[in-house]
């Protein structure tokens, strides 16, 4: 159990270096791909406890399409955010 | 103003934080979910109401079949939305984009498309119809087919890609999902049970009423995955190229 702890405590403090830095780039385009590793590693989350659907849909919708949907979009804005 | 907004933010956070103690242990078999009549139901019935191992699917598709249904409504809406607000808008078609260079497609990613596409869209197949029986379903095999469009339209352009799925056929195929799902529901009414309730489809079906309603959970699936696989890559082509359906990114 103590290597699942470990496991745990490493992606949730991935997790939030992941959310802070999609904030932080002023980039929207990196923006977008880091809030596509944030999806992905809600995933690993949730299949490690055991909610394989949940994870399933978050890896395709999550850390797939809507990734790819944002960085359609963003084609068509200036990238560099003002803030 | 970023000083001042960090205020609210922090606030909100810490609030948060501090509700979070509030829930329930991981697996707890003292909380109200785990507590509920309706949990220990599911749990133990499902597989022998639907014959479906995995409850997931069957409380989706069954049990709460109405929410199903209006959920792939909603999908159907926002496509809807989106073609409805970027059709015809000409805005920023003359000017170039920074992005936009003419080049023919690469060659070794579109061989390499040429070999995933097709492995995709087996697995897009599978997981819909296995989704009785492992993780997946509706939902997670249409937005993988949809997603096979969209790498066809990322790596050759949207041309390509619109030529083998029309956005008119898209919108033809979205409604077909929702009839589908409807359909199976109005079915089982006409024939004397209420609205989605699968068991009455064991009239027309050669099975048991346990049988129907795992076959008709397969149905429905198929209907949400038509509506997401058409509005999926119908949002990615108006969203990719402002409405207008050429070049793409």
């Amino acid at each position: 159990m103590i290597g699942l702890e470990i496991f745990n405590t490493f992606i949730l403090l991935l997790l939030v270096v992941a959310a802070v830095a999609s904030l932080w780039v002023r980039d929207l385009l990196v923006s977008a791909v880091v809030f596509g590793v944030y999806s992905f590693l809600m995933c690993l989350l949730w299949a490690e406890m055991g909610a394989v659907d949940v994870a399933f849909t978050e890896a395709t919708v999550g850390a797939g399409i809507s990734t790819v949907v944002l960085v359609a979009t963003i084609f068509h804005l200036r990238r560099k955010s003002n803030d | 103003m970023k000083i001042l907004s960090l205020i609210p933010i922090i606030a909100i956070g810490g609030l948060l934080l501090w509700a979070a103690q509030d829930f329930p242990k991981w697996g707890d078999v003292e909380s109200p979910a785990s507590k509920s009549p309706v949990s220990s139901h599911f749990i133990g019935k499902t597989g022998v109401d639907t014959e479906v191992p995995n409850m997931v699917t069957a409380v989706l598709a069954d049990y709460r079949g109405f929410d199903t249904m209006f959920e792939t409504v909603v999908v159907f809406i926002a496509g809807m939305a989106v073609l409805a607000i970027l059709k015809g808008s000409t805005r920023g078609n003359s000017r170039r984009k920074d992005h936009e260079v003419e080049a023919e497609p690469d060659l070794i990613v579109t061989n390499t498309v040429r070999l995933i596409v097709p492995v995709i869209q087996i697995f897009a197949f599978y997981v819909l119809a296995h989704g009785h029986v492992s993780p997946g379903g509706g939902f997670q095999g249409g937005v993988l087919m949809g997603a096979s469009f969209i790498l066809i339209a990322l790596s050759w352009d949207l041309e390509k890609a619109v030529s083998r799925f029309s956005i008119e056929r898209c919108m033809i195929v979205a409604a077909l999902g929702i009839v589908i799902y409807g359909g199976i529901g109005l079915l089982s009414m006409m024939l004397g049970g209420e609205f989605l309730d699968y068991a009455e489809l064991e009239r027309v079906l050669p099975v048991s009423r346990e049988m129907a309603r795992y076959h008709a959970m397969l149905g429905v699936e198929i209907g949400v995955g038509f509506t997401v696989t058409a509005i999926m890559f119908a949002l990615y082509a108006n969203l990719s190229s402002e409405g207008s359906l050429k070049q793409g990114l």
